[in-house]
C-alpha cells in the first residue's frame, strides 16, 4: 500500500477559526495508508514546506495531500517542495478547505466534517495518483500583439525591443486607436497626437515589428509557445508597397458621402482615403462600399491620378499563417452609442453628443478645424451642459453597472479647456460623484471647479427637450435639493465605455475568458494581472478594464514583461495531464478523434500481443504535445480504454465513493 | 412518534477547472456561503464527466449531482461543454426512465467571474433537492454497513 502523508494548514485563523484542524489531522490517521498526518499554522511558509519535505525523507511517503487554500493558488508551491523531495510532484493532491469549506461555512461542527470528507477524497484520489513527466516543447520567439492603439504599441514596443519578433494586427486601416483620436490628454494636458505619433512612428520603424493592418485575425490553433494564426488581410484595393500618401486620389475621388468614422462621423470623406494626416501606414485604402467603381463598374478616378501606380480593383483578401509563442489582446475599447437613453435626444438632437465627438469638436485637424461649433448650425456654443456617468453604474439593464473610471478627469479636461479657450461660453456639469483618485487628478478636477469656475451640480438630468429651437436641460441638483432648468447650446454625453464588439469572437479563438461584460477576465485578479487563464495569452490596455492613459501604458508594460520571460525560455514543460488508450483494448473505431478540439488523436497500425497472440491492429495514438487534456475522448471511447492521466476513471471514482460514503 | 430527522443531503458537484471550480473559489473568497452538503470534485472540463460518475455517485448513495461548466462559447477547451451537455441530457433521460426525479441532476454554466452565481445555483439546487428527500433507489445497499 502507498504510504501517505497529510497536512492541514490553518492559514493563520482562515481555516482554524473554522475547521478543527486537528480533528483533520486525526481522521486522516485512521485512514488505511496514511502514515503521518500533522497541522501547521502555514503550510506554504517555508516552515511550512519543510513540514512536508521532512516527512517525505523520514517516511518514505509516495503521495502527499496537503488541506489547505484552492489548488489554484498553492498547488504549484507544493508541488515544487515535493519535487525537491525527490518525490514525483504530481504525487501530490490538494484538497480545498478554505475557498470550499473554511470561508463559507460558520458552523464549526459542519466544516469540520466537511474538511474531512474533501480530505478523504484527496487521499482516496492520490493513493491511485502515477508519476507523471511532464514533456517538453519548443518555444516560437514571436509574439502576436492583437489591436494596435496606445496599449498594443507599447506592449510591442517593449516586447521588440528586448530583441523579439513582434506583429501587431490591427483591423482599421491605421494603428493608433482611440488615442489618436483625443484633442489633449489629461492630467497634464499635452496634446495627445504629440504624445502618440511618435510611438506609432517608432512602431512602424522599429526592425523587429511587423505591421498587420487593416487586418484581422482569423484562427487560432496550437498552444503556449507554439500558436498557429491565420490572419487576414483585408483587400486595400491599394498597394501598400507603391502608394505614397501623396493624396491626390483623395481630392479627386467623386465619391464623397461616407461618414468620416475618424471624426465620429460629424463630416464627411471621400471612398478613398487615408483616416488621418499622420496615419501609419500612410497609405490610402478603397472603401468598397462606396466606391463607384467597385460597386458600378464606372469611375476609375483614383486609378487615372495615382501617379504611382498603386490602385489596383482586383485585390483580394490575403490569409497569411504565421507562428507564435504569446499572444497579447489588446483589443480595447469603444464609447457606448446613448441612443437607449431617449431622455437625452442623443440622435434626436444634433446638438447632443458624445465627449469623443467633442474631441474632434475641439481639435485643430478636426471637422471644424478645432473652432467648437454647435453641429447643428455652426454657431458658436454659449451654454454647455455635461451629463456624466451616462450609461455608467447604473442598474437596469440599459446601463452597464461598472464606473467606466475615465468619464470625471476627461469631463473635467473637457470644461477646463474649454474654459480656457473660450472663457465666454458657460459651462455646467450634472455630476452623480466626482472619482478622481490618482496623481495629480484630483487636484485637476479642483482646477476645474475653482481656478476655471466651472459650474459642478452634483445631481441628474431627467430630461432636454426642444423649446423655441433651443435646448432645454431639466434636472435636479440635490445639494440645493431643487430642480433646475437650464437652456443649452450644446450637450455632451460623458458616455460609459465597453469593449471592443468584436473582442467575444476573438476570445473564443484564443479560448481566454471573458467576464459578463466582455472584458477580458485576468489569471488572478491581484497577482496575475495582465495573464489571461489560458496559457501564453496575455492582456494589455482597456480590453481588460475601463483604464485611462497612463494605466494602459503601464499594464502595456507589464504584459510585455510577461511575454519576453516568456520568449526567453529555451523550452516549456507542458501539461502532463494528457490523454492514453490502454492499446489492447482499443479497436480503432475513431469515436475518440471525432470529438478532440486539437487533433491530438490519430490512428495507427500497432503489432500488439493480445492474449499472447501476436497480432496487427489499428489502434489511436496521442500526440502529447497537442492535447490539452480535456477529457473528451475518455467519456467518448465506447470500451472505455481512454483515460485521462491525473484525472483517470479511478481516479475520479474513487473521489466519488470517498465522498459518497 | 419518532423525532422527524432533518436530512442532509449527499451532493456531489463535478466543476471544470478554468470556470466553474474558478467560480466556486471566487464564492468562497467573497464568504458567499452555500450548504456543506456540497462536495465539489475538480475535472478539467465539463466534457471529462463520464455519465458513468453520475451514475457511481448514485450508487453510492448520492441525493443529488450536479455539474458545473463554463458557459456555451467559453469552454477553455472550445467544445467541451457543449459533448457535456449532451452527454447529460441522455443521461438524465434514463434516469428518468429509472425513477430518479430530474430535479437531482443538473448542468449548469458559471464562469470564473460568477461566485455569486455559483452559491445562488447551490442554494437552489440543495433547497430543492432538500424537498425531495433520500434518494435511495439506485443505492447499493449490500456493501453499507
Ligand atoms: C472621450 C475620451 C477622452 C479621453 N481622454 C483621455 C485623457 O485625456 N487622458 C487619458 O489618459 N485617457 C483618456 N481617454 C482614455 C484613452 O482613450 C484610453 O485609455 C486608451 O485609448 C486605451 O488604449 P487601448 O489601446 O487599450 O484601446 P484603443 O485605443 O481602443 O485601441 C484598441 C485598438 O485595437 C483595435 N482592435 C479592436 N479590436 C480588434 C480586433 N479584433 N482585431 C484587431 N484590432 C482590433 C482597434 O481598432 C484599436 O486600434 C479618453 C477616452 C475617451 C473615450
Amino acid at each position: 500500500m502507498p504510504k501517505i502523508g497529510v497536512f492541514v494548514c490553518h492559514c493563520g485563523s482562515n481555516i482554524a477559526g473554522t475547521v478543527d484542524v486537528e480533528k483533520v489531522a486525526a481522521a486522516a490517521r485512521t485512514i488505511p495508508g496514511v502514515v503521518v498526518a500533522c497541522d501547521y499554522r502555514y503550510m506554504c511558509s517555508e516552515a511550512g514546506q519543510e513540514t512536508i519535505t521532512k516527512a517525505i525523507r523520514e517516511y518514505g511517503l509516495d503521495g502527499v495531500v496537503v488541506c489547505s487554500c484552492s489548488p489554484r493558488m498553492h498547488e504549484a508551491t507544493f508541488r515544487r517542495a515535493a519535487e525537491r523531495e525527490g518525490l514525483n510532484p504530481y504525487m501530490v493532491e490538494i484538497a480545498n478547505i478554505r475557498e470550499q469549506c473554511s470561508w463559507i461555512h460558520k458552523n464549526r461542527e459542519e466544516a469540520t466534517e466537511k474538511a474531512i470528507v474533501l480530505m478523504r477524497a484527496a487521499v482516496a484520489k492520490v493513493k491511485r495518483d502515477t508519476p507523471l513527466t511532464a514533456g517538453r516543447s519548443g518555444v516560437t520567439r514571436r509574439a502576436l500583439v492583437i489591436g494596435g492603439g496606445i496599449a498594443g504599441l507599447s506592449t510591442a514596443l517593449d516586447v521588440a525591443n528586448a530583441g523579439y519578433e513582434v506583429d501587431i494586427v490591427e483591423k482599421e486601416p491605421t494603428i493608433g486607436g482611440k488615442m489618436a483620436q483625443l484633442d489633449k490628454t489629461f492630467p497634464t494636458l499635452d496634446c495627445s497626437a504629440c504624445i502618440l505619433t511618435p510611438k506609432m512612428v517608432e512602431a512602424a520603424q522599429n526592425e523587429n515589428i511587423n505591421l498587420y493592418t487593416y487586418s484581422e485575425v482569423e484562427k487560432v490553433s496550437g498552444y503556449v509557445g507554439n500558436f498557429t494564426v491565420t490572419i487576414r488581410k483585408k483587400a486595400r484595393f491599394v498597394r501598400e508597397d507603391r502608394c505614397t500618401g501623396c493624396g491626390a486620389c483623395m481630392e479627386k475621388c467623386p465619391s464623397r458621402k461616407a461618414k468620416n468614422e475618424f471624426n465620429c462621423g460629424l463630416n464627411t470623406r471621400s471612398a478613398i482615403y487615408i483616416p488621418f494626416a499622420q496615419a501609419i501606414p500612410n497609405v490610402a485604402v478603397i472603401d468598397a462600399q462606396h466606391c463607384l467603381k467597385l460597386q458600378t463598374g464606372k469611375c476609375g478616378v483614383c486609378e487615372k491620378v495615382c501617379a504611382a501606380g498603386a490602385i489596383d480593383y482586383t485585390q483580394q483578401d490575403e490569409l497569411i499563417q504565421r507562428e507564435y509563442g504569446a499572444i497579447v489582446a489588446a483589443t480595447g475599447f469603444q464609447p457606448i452609442r446613448p441612443y437607449q437613453f431617449g431622455e437625452y435626444g442623443y440622435g434626436r438632437y444634433p446638438d447632443v453628443i458624445t465627449s469623443l465627438e467633442l474631441e474632434r469638436l475641439m481639435n485643430a485637424a478636426g471637422p471644424t478645424d478645432g473652432e467648437l461649433r454647435c453641429p447643428s448650425d455652426g454657431r458658436k456654443p454659449k451654454n454647455i451642459v455635461f451629463i456624466q456617468c451616462v450609461g455608467s453604474r447604473g442598474q437596469t439593464c440599459r446601463d452597464k453597472s461598472y464606473c467606466s473610471k475615465i468619464c470625471c478627469m476627461y469631463t473635467a479636461k473637457h470644461a477646463m479647456l474649454i474654459r480656457d479657450h473660450w472663457p465666454d461660453m458657460d459651462v455646467h456639469v450634472f455630476y452623480i460623484d466626482v472619482r478622481t483618485p490618482g496623481k495629480n487628478f484630483d487636484e485637476f478636477y479642483r482646477r476645474a471647479a475653482e481656478e476655471y469656475q466651472v459650474d459642478y451640480r452634483k445631481g441628474q438630468v431627467g430630461k432636454i427637450y426642444e423649446e423655441d429651437g433651443h435646448l432645454m436641460v431639466q434636472g435636479s441638483d440635490l445639494l440645493e435639493d431643487r430642480q433646475v432648468l437650464m437652456p443649452a447650446d450644446l450637450v455632451v454625453l460623458a458616455v460609459a465605455v465597453e469593449p471592443s464588439p468584436d473582442a467575444r469572437k476573438l476570445a473564443t479563438m484564443l479560448t481566454a475568458s471573458m467576464d459578463n461584460n466582455d472584458f477580458f477576465t485576468e489569471a488572478h485578479p491581484k497577482l496575475r494581472p495582465v495573464e489571461s487563464p489560458t496559457a501564453g495569452i496575455f492582456l494589455s490596455g482597456m480590453c481588460q478594464g475601463p483604464k485611462d492613459i497612463p494605466e494602459t501604458v503601464s499594464q502595456a508594460g507589464a504584459a510585455a514583461a510577461k511575454v519576453i520571460g516568456l520568449l526567453s525560455k529555451k523550452e516549456l514543460t507542458a501539461n502532463p495531464c494528457t490523454a492514453h488508450p490502454e492499446e489492447v483494448r482499443c479497436n480503432g473505431c475513431g469515436e475518440c478523434e471525432k470529438v478532440c478540439p486539437y487533433g491530438a488523436i490519430s490512428y495507427e497500425e500497432k503489432e500488439l500481443r493480445v492474449m499472447g497472440r501476436r497480432e496487427k491492429r489499428r489502434v489511436a495514438v496521442v500526440n502529447t504535445a497537442l492535447c490539452q487534456g480535456c477529457g473528451a475522448c475518455t467519456v467518448a471511447c465506447p470500451s472505455g480504454v481512454m483515460d485521462l492521466q491525473g484525472f483517470s476513471n479511478r481516479q475520479i471514482l474513487a473521489e466519488v465513493d470517498a465522498i459518497c460514503r | 412518534m419518532p423525532v422527524k430527522e432533518s436530512f442532509t443531503p449527499k451532493i456531489v458537484a463535478f466543476c471544470c477547472n478554468w470556470c466553474s471550480y474558478a467560480g466556486a473559489d471566487l464564492a468562497g473568497s467573497s464568504r458567499l456561503s452555500y450548504p456543506a452538503d456540497v462536495k465539489i470534485i475538480r475535472v478539467p472540463c465539463s466534457c471529462r464527466v463520464n455519465p458513468m460518475f453520475l451514475l457511481r455517485a448514485f450508487q453510492k448513495g448520492a441525493d443529488g449531482v450536479i455539474l458545473c461548466g463554463c458557459h456555451p462559447g467559453d469552454c477553455h477547451y472550445s467544445t467541451g461543454n457543449y459533448y457535456a451537455r449532451r452527454r447529460m441530457t441522455l443521461l438524465f433521460s434514463m434516469l428518468s426512465y429509472l425513477g430518479i426525479e430530474k430535479e437531482r441532476t443538473r448542468v449548469e454554466w458559471v464562469s470564473a467571474a460568477e461566485g455569486a452565481r455559483f452559491a445562488s445555483v447551490m442554494n437552489d439546487f440543495v433547497g430543492t433537492v432538500q424537498k425531495l428527500g433520500p434518494c435511495r433507489r439506485l443505492e447499493d445497499v449490500r456493501c453499507k454497513e
